[in-house]
């Protein structure tokens, strides 16, 4: 007999994962959208941002201040990596690209394993959101629903980014051809530059505002990375929207099945990429050609 | 490399195999380690024929692996079934039949979407291994109790329960696997894959089934997989849950990328650096956990700075010190004053006999030679994309042994009519008949097999493969239709391979340059290859798109006698700028104009045509008259 109110609360858990899903992937979709590049680093970024929080928030006892240095951090991390390394492998095969981002993902999870070892590191949530709030149907932890809204936020800025501004029409430009963008005259490695640093920065400001719900440890961006490719092949590669739908679509299916047995939450995500790969082979949203 | 000497490769492995024991251990290495070596080696040898020879990057063999080493242990310990190779065997076949149908989902994508796909699919099992099934599979605690291998000999048992007597059925194994991929690579399966890792869209294009080869391939993959599992358990005693994990996955991607993709050695090399490094840095070094992070600095530079892994650099060190002498040898053709003036008498039959040789194609087109009547039929083929009409209402008939000439501004439609006739692209309506039979729908491979085929504008070749790979990887499309699963025979008994090789080679110059990699080639050599590529599939009818594009005068000259000399006894429809070179070859000519047909008639009566000469000089008047 399914128990109501676990029902909703497992919903809403579902929508804040989903929210978090879909910052992580857009990360993850427009760096591919506008480089090419399918970045197997990212689960590892995620995993940054926690720690570059984590680090900032013991000096500073500051939740804020644990956010920033956390996206920063990873941002920056971003540009070092694209600069030093990724950016060579713009003209070698998809192959290459592949192999180098994920030795990159190795590298910072066992350099994080180094310096803070296996154990996992809490975060508190900030002293305004502790506790719980009574929603009049159920008690829900207030961080959480804070959470819901800070994702929501992030994406929002990231959607003012992309389709509000000058720099956010280069991006979509460039998701579109990025070679014809070179060929108007912008200089599209810059472009590339700045990209592959916002989707970078995505995956470590979840990494840090997701440390209060689930404390970290080195590895734990490696589950993040395939539920990110789930919800990317759900809705569609370099796709914005795609990303934020496929997001909420996975949060949902792990939280509900979780609720009848947490093994099956894999399995059932798998259903539901098999059905969409069967039914719309690219994506809820996406458009053919972005392979 | 693997191809010239087939035996010596078996050898050299036998021989190497046996002297194992006798050597590493004093290099360093544990019998465990090297035994470790071998399973890993013996997974990687699918992966790579997967990865290295198709060009599929999965990160989800970890599925198979675990897959084939459960069922086996499972086997072995619950089911308490006592025999260790049959139990292997039945986890093979399930990693087998996983595989496969794993493969209908994962390939239904390619690249990038093929990797996700494939991780995702690898997490699925090690969760369903490590909750709903875990009565079966022991869950987190992995299944323990697996027992030693034995062999049964009536008067004596021999059993493999210390690290060497392992190591020599590893080894065996090993060969076995070895033997058969080795197999496998020389079969003409193993040259379409390779095709397809080069060039996907033109080895559909030359009339292969690149989905059911890539999924052989696959299923290939998992079987290695499943089978090395196996051992896994065998090995260790004991069948641990993490054969499952995206780390496995991630170890063999990375042992085959350290060794060298595309040499079925490269994992057992990369296993070898990854195994012994690990346990140098953990007992020798005292690094402890940091072994992974070293290991993974290493991988990284190897991947930026050794593009083919450790082979690939030895590969390239021996040739550049060899090379030098290399060049300094004379080319083949001119070693003896005597061979010198043989060669050009054989040189001048060869051109004697060029013509009859051309007569005699062998192939199964060969009959429609006496056909008469239209060979193709347009009816209204229209083409939309979005509000552009691309081709509009296009109705075009061509006849057994014509030769078609089509012109047109730039932007007129040609090449989208030749995309729709080749089925490369679906028309928007319309419908085409070859050979009176209804093609509209179907799929570039059929059209191929069907005997229609083109050269492309843009050069689309295999680059990595030599000419006369090229060409037999066309050849291999007619000989042995779309798909075929001779896994097993190796490419010299296809019967009538060679001659056709030969034969295209001869029609389009290039007997000299066989053996060069495509890479090598001068543009005008490429051109000539991109219409012998065509050629090998014996089209009874050959589109051409602009075969004279980019070369220089005295290159067209040639390439013009080249294409009467394929004319004969063949149908042609060839595109191109060059109008003097299409009027001398062309008996009719068709011209289109944004997107329809203007006019059509003989050469000369085009020449004279007032339409035609508004269409290119008074095309210039329209436009400005529009300003």
């Amino acid at each position: 007999m399914i128990n109501w109110a676990n029902f909703i609360s497992q919903c809403f858990n579902g929508l804040v994962l989903g929210a978090l899903l879909a910052l992580i992937s857009s990360g993850l979709t427009i760096i591919y959208g506008t480089l090419g590049v399918l970045n197997l680093a990212h689960g590892a970024m995620f995993m940054l941002g926690g720690y570059a929080g984590w680090v900032a928030y013991t000096y500073t006892s500051s939740f804020i201040a644990a956010v920033f240095a956390g996206s920063l951090f990873v941002m920056i991390v971003g540009v070092v990596v694209e600069r030093g390394i990724i950016r060579y492998f713009y003209s070698r095969p998809h192959e290459d690209q592949l192999l180098v981002t994920f030795g990159l993902g190795i590298v910072f999870v066992e350099a994080v394993r180094f310096f803070f070892g296996s154990l996992s590191k809490a975060v508190p949530p900030p002293s305004l959101f502790q506790g719980i709030t009574s929603l009049g149907f159920m008690v829900y932890p207030t961080y959480r629903l804070a959470l819901l809204g800070i994702v929501a936020v992030a994406l929002l800025a990231l959607y003012v980014v992309l389709y509000r501004t000058r720099i956010g029409m280069i991006v979509r430009a460039g998701i579109e051809d990025s070679v014809m963008v070179d060929s108007l005259g912008i200089d599209v490695y810059k472009v590339f530059m700045l990209v592959f640093g916002i989707g970078a920065m995505a995956a470590g400001f979840a990494g840090i505002v997701n440390a209060p719900v689930v404390s970290i440890a080195p590895d734990v961006g490696e589950a993040i990375l395939v539920q990110t490719f789930v919800v990317v092949v759900i809705g569609g590669v370099g796709s914005f929207p795609g990303a934020i739908l496929g997001g909420l679509i996975a949060g949902e299916i792990i939280s509900i099945t979780s609720m009848f047995n947490p093994g099956y939450a894999y399995v059932m995500l798998f259903v539901a990429m098999t059905l969409v790969l069967v039914l719309r082979p690219y994506g809820l949203l996406g458009t053919a050609g972005r392979e | 490399m693997l191809r010239q000497r087939p035996l010596l490769v078996e050898i050299l492995t036998a021989v190497g195999l046996i002297a194992v024991p006798f050597v590493l251990p004093y290099l360093g290495f544990t019998p465990t380690t090297i035994n470790r070596i071998l399973v890993w080696g013996l997974f990687g040898l699918g992966f790579d024929i997967l990865f290295g020879f198709t060009g599929l990057l999965s990160f989800g063999q970890s599925a198979f692996f675990g897959t084939g080493g459960m069922v086996a242990a499972y086997l072995l310990t619950i089911v308490e079934f006592p025999y260790v190779v049959p139990s292997l065997f039945v986890g093979t076949i399930v990693a087998t039949v996983i595989g496969y149908l794993v493969g209908l989902i994962a390939l239904r994508r390619t690249g990038i979407y093929f990797a996700m796909i494939t991780v995702a699919i690898a997490e699925v099992f090690f969760f369903v291994e490590f909750n709903p099934l875990s009565a079966y599979t022991g869950g987190e605690n992995g299944l323990p109790g697996v027992p030693a291998p034995a062999l049964y000999l009536g008067f004596t048992t021999i059993r493999f329960n210390t690290d060497w007597s392992l190591y020599s059925f590893l080894a065996f194994w090993y060969f076995i696997g070895t033997v058969l991929a080795l197999r496998i690579v020389r079969s003409p399966v193993g040259a379409v894959l390779r095709a397809i890792r080069d060039n996907p869209l033109r080895a559909a294009a030359v009339g292969h089934d690149i989905h059911g080869y890539k999924l052989t391939a696959f299923v290939v993959a998992a079987a290695y997989a499943g089978f090395a599992g196996g051992l896994l358990g065998v090995m260790q005693g004991f069948m641990p849950p993490d054969a499952f994990m995206f780390d496995t996955s991630g170890q063999l991607v990375m042992q085959t990328a350290i060794g060298g993709a595309g040499t079925l050695f490269g994992p057992l090399v990369g296993a070898t650096v990854w195994l012994y490094l690990s346990d140098f840095l953990q007992t020798t070094l005292h690094i402890g956990a940091t072994w992974k992070l070293v290991l993974g600095v290493i991988f990284v530079l190897l991947i930026c700075f050794l593009r083919r892994g450790l082979i690939g650099g030895i590969e390239d060190l021996l040739a550049f010190v060899t090379g030098a002498r290399k060049k300094a040898e004379p080319p083949e053709e001119a070693p003896v004053a005597g061979v010198t003036a043989e060669d050009e008498q054989r040189a001048a039959a060869a051109e004697m006999v060029r013509e009859p040789a051309i007569a005699a194609m062998p192939a199964r087109h060969r009959e429609t030679d006496r056909k008469t009547g239209a060979i193709l039929q347009v009816k209204g083929l229209t083409k939309h994309y979005g509000g552009l009409a691309a081709n509009s209402d296009i109705d075009f008939t061509v006849n057994h042994g014509e030769l078609r000439g089509i012109i047109g501004p730039n932007g007129a439609g040609k090449t989208t009519f030749f995309k729709m006739l080749t089925c490369e692209i679906p028309p928007t309506s319309g419908q085409i008949l070859f050979e009176g039979q209804d093609i509209t729908g179907k799929t570039v491979t059929d059209a191929c097999q069907l005997g229609l085929t083109k050269s492309y504008q843009i050069n689309q070749l295999f680059n990595r493969l030599t000419v006369r790979e090229n060409l037999t990887i066309a050849a291999l499309a007619e000989l042995r239709g779309k798909f075929r699963l001779d896994l097993f025979r190796s490419l010299k008994r296809v019967a009538g391979l060679d001659e056709q090789v030969e034969h295209t080679l001869e029609l389009v110059d290039l007997v000299d340059r066989a053996d060069t990699p495509v890479s090598d080639l001068a543009y005008g050599e490429k051109r000539r290859l991109e219409v012998g590529l065509a050629l090998a599939t014996s089209p009874s009818l050959l589109l051409l798109d602009e075969p004279l594009a980019g070369m220089s005068p005295r290159e067209r000259v040639e390439t013009v006698l080249l294409l009467k000399s394929i004319a004969r006894g063949r149908t042609m429809i060839i595109i191109d700028h060059d109008m003097d070179s299409l009027f001398e070859l062309a008996q009719r000519v068709t011209v289109l104009q944004e997107g329809r047909v203007l006019v059509e008639g003989t050469p000369d009566e085009i020449k004279g045509n007032s339409k035609v000469q508004e269409a290119y000089l008074g095309g210039v008047h329209g436009v400005l008259a529009a300003e």
